[in-house]
């Protein structure tokens, strides 16, 4: 019976477990990255860069067909072009990081529109552009993979310096000269995980894997290990439960994902026990006399 | 995003309208018309020859099912003549577009008088020309609270067309009736060429009929248990039909709509328990998920079907005449060994 809910459709078709590795190494690559965006109030820098991304993407295409490798390289020169305008403005001029940031994600958006409208006669841009978690080949896997593990090591070499800046960004830019590079550094993990999701899931749906569980976990952990722990938890679970959904009902494959994500975090709102409805409105035992 | 462009498009085809007074056809000028997609455009250059200035919205290798019309096209169809559509809701951007740019020219649907393919293969094929007729009486064009009606029966999740497969053009038979309905269209908007028109009618009609036996042959050939194809989205529905082949397509009738892993499992399952041999790819789609099942099941990738759109002048199906020879060859090739 779970043999045949759960482990059979893994076991009889390749294309599920492909599925299901590309979504665990985009689940430990970007939930991580995903909580640090929310602990430093920036979960929605995630949505504007999946659009900051699109025109490379569009332009990697245009040059050189379906090449996973043009694409992906196309998307992160774009993304890091706006992250770096952005953060430099923000530096120089009186504009603030979250203003200069959506000017440079909407010019780049409307490039992107443009590029994939003036050549969108030949084949549906976002379409390709969007991927499918169902079609992924060797080489995606491998960028998958190698995106996760290079994400992972490089928040745990920057994990003090974020740590510090989410609590308290003037005393980091006080003591250390290197806030900027941390800062920077950090938004080219958020680039380079979205773009790698982008492969996977289609970029909106990046977006959703590498949000939605770090949101979902601040209701069942305080430390941002725990945080981080639980976030990757709830992406592996719903990539999980969303593949098999969409296996068992015939659900296309990245809503289905997302949408149990959604979920997930939907039950920690209410069950979650650090600050979930439930626990926040019960009375607290300690205070009992 | 998509609404914000069609608003785009409309405002500028209303001043691109009012700026262009509507062209009135002279015998010795070609009158403007509009085919919609490359493999309809073929076939009304060929009717039309000299006596037409033809415009094709979606040009070779371009997917017809997520087009989306710039100002240029909008301005084509305000200037036209004759606008030529396939009909069967394969063209669901074409009505606001033709609202938009005002369109006041003739318009004809080359598929009037063709018998549908409904989605459901196997319904009564009886009962399928019954609801036809009932379609019939009703303008081409706004009966779209019928097809959703109909919408019910179908079990292709997400696409956006209506009761019937619009590929029809796939069964040179239905290519005749195509021939017809642009001859009978072009002649009525220009009548001073109208014999012209009936001549190369007659020219591309006997073109279809050598070509039709030379495809029977091929086909007929194919042994009896290397008849099921797999293709990326099911456009060949009437060639399947003329020819008693099964095709299947994890994507569905449209393009657009996005594959579930139940399909491809399904799909993957059927090409192992009927040790089908050669998947196929097509021009227009995105063909990773193809190369994955060909990948998973051991089978080949038998070659590229041209479906919805012709190649480009060097490839190998820049003609409708080429496009369906080539689909067959390739079809027979990997099928027949």
């Amino acid at each position: 019976m779970i043999w045949d809910l759960v482990v059979a459709p893994f076991a009889d078709f390749g294309f599920m477990r492909r599925a299901l590795l590309g979504c665990i190494a985009v689940s430990v690559g970007a939930t991580p990255v995903g909580v640090f965006l929310i602990l430093r109030h920036m979960s929605l820098t995630g949505d504007a860069m999946a659009h900051a991304i699109l025109p490379g993407a569009a332009i990697g295409y245009l040059v050189s067909g379906l090449s996973l490798g043009a694409m992906t390289v196309g998307g992160l020169i774009a993304g890091m072009i706006v992250a770096l305008a952005s953060g430099f403005v923000a530096r120089v001029t009186s504009l603030r990081e979250d203003a200069s940031l959506a000017a440079f994600y909407l010019i780049s958006l409307a490039l992107g529109v443009l590029i994939v409208s003036t050549h969108g006669n030949n084949i549906d841009l976002m379409h390709v552009l969007f991927g499918t978690v169902l079609a992924l080949d060797n080489t995606a896997l491998i960028l998958l993979c190698s995106f996760a593990s290079l994400s992972v090591l490089v928040l745990a070499v920057l994990f003090r310096p974020l740590v510090l800046e989410c609590a308290d960004p003037q005393f980091l830019r006080s003591v250390s000269k290197l806030s900027g590079v941390t800062h920077f550094t950090f938004l080219a993990l958020v680039v380079m995980n979205l773009v790698g999701g982008f492969h996977a899931l289609g970029t909106l749906m990046a977006v959703g894997i590498m949000i939605l569980p770090g949101a979902a976990a601040r209701f069942w952990a305080e430390s941002i290990g725990g945080l981080i722990a639980a976030a990757a938890l709830v992406a592996m679970l719903s990539s999980l439960i969303g593949l098999l959904l969409s296996f068992h009902y015939s659900l296309p494959s990245g809503p289905a994902i997302i949408l149990v994500a959604g979920v997930g975090y939907g039950l920690s709102l209410i069950f979650g026990p650090v600050g979930g409805a439930i626990a926040q409105n019960l009375p607290r035992r300690n205070f009992e006399t | 995003m998509t609404s914000l462009r069609s608003v785009f498009a409309s405002a500028t085809a209303i001043v691109t309208f009012s700026l262009t007074v509507p062209t009135v056809s002279w015998a010795e000028q070609p009158i403007p018309v509009v085919a919609t997609f490359s493999i309809l455009g073929d076939m009304v250059e060929r009717i039309g020859g000299e006596h037409i200035a033809l415009t094709t919205l979606v040009g070779p290798d371009g997917d017809t099912h997520v087009y989306q019309p710039t100002p240029k096209a909008a301005r084509s169809v305000a200037e036209a003549d004759v606008l030529f559509m396939n009909g069967l809701e394969f063209e669901g951007w074409l009505e606001r577009l033709a609202e938009a740019a005002s369109f006041n020219g003739a318009m004809v649907v080359a598929t009037n008088g063709i018998v549908p393919i409904a989605f459901e293969e196997h319904e009564d094929e009886h009962e399928e020309h019954d609801e036809h007729e009932e379609h019939e009486e009703h303008d081409d064009h706004d009966d779209h609270e019928e097809h959703d009606e109909h919408e019910e029966h179908d079990e292709h999740a997400g696409h956006d067309h209506g009761t019937f497969d619009p590929h029809a053009w796939q069964s040179l038979d239905n290519a005749v009736i195509y021939a017809n309905n642009i001859a009978a269209g072009l002649a009525q908007a220009d009548p001073a060429n109208a014999s012209a028109y009936y001549i190369n009618r007659a020219v591309f009609v006997d073109q279809i009929v050598a070509l039709k036996s030379d495809v029977d042959a091929m086909m007929g050939a194919l042994p009896a248990d290397k008849r099921t194809v797999v293709t990326p989205h099911d456009a060949f529905g009437y060639f399947a039909a003329a020819y008693d082949l099964t095709f299947e397509a994890p994507q569905g009738m449209s393009t657009e709509s996005e594959v579930s892993a139940a399909d491809v499992a399904a799909l993957i399952t059927q090409i192992r328990r009927d040790s089908i041999s050669a998947v196929f790819i097509e021009s227009i789609t995105d063909n990773r998920m193809m190369e994955q099942i060909a990948n998973e099941t051991g089978a080949t990738i038998g070659g590229t079907l041209y479906s919805d759109a012709l190649s480009g002048e060097t490839g190998p199906a820049s003609t409708y005449l080429d496009m369906i020879r080539h689909n067959a060859t390739t079809l027979s090739d990997a099928l027949g060994s």
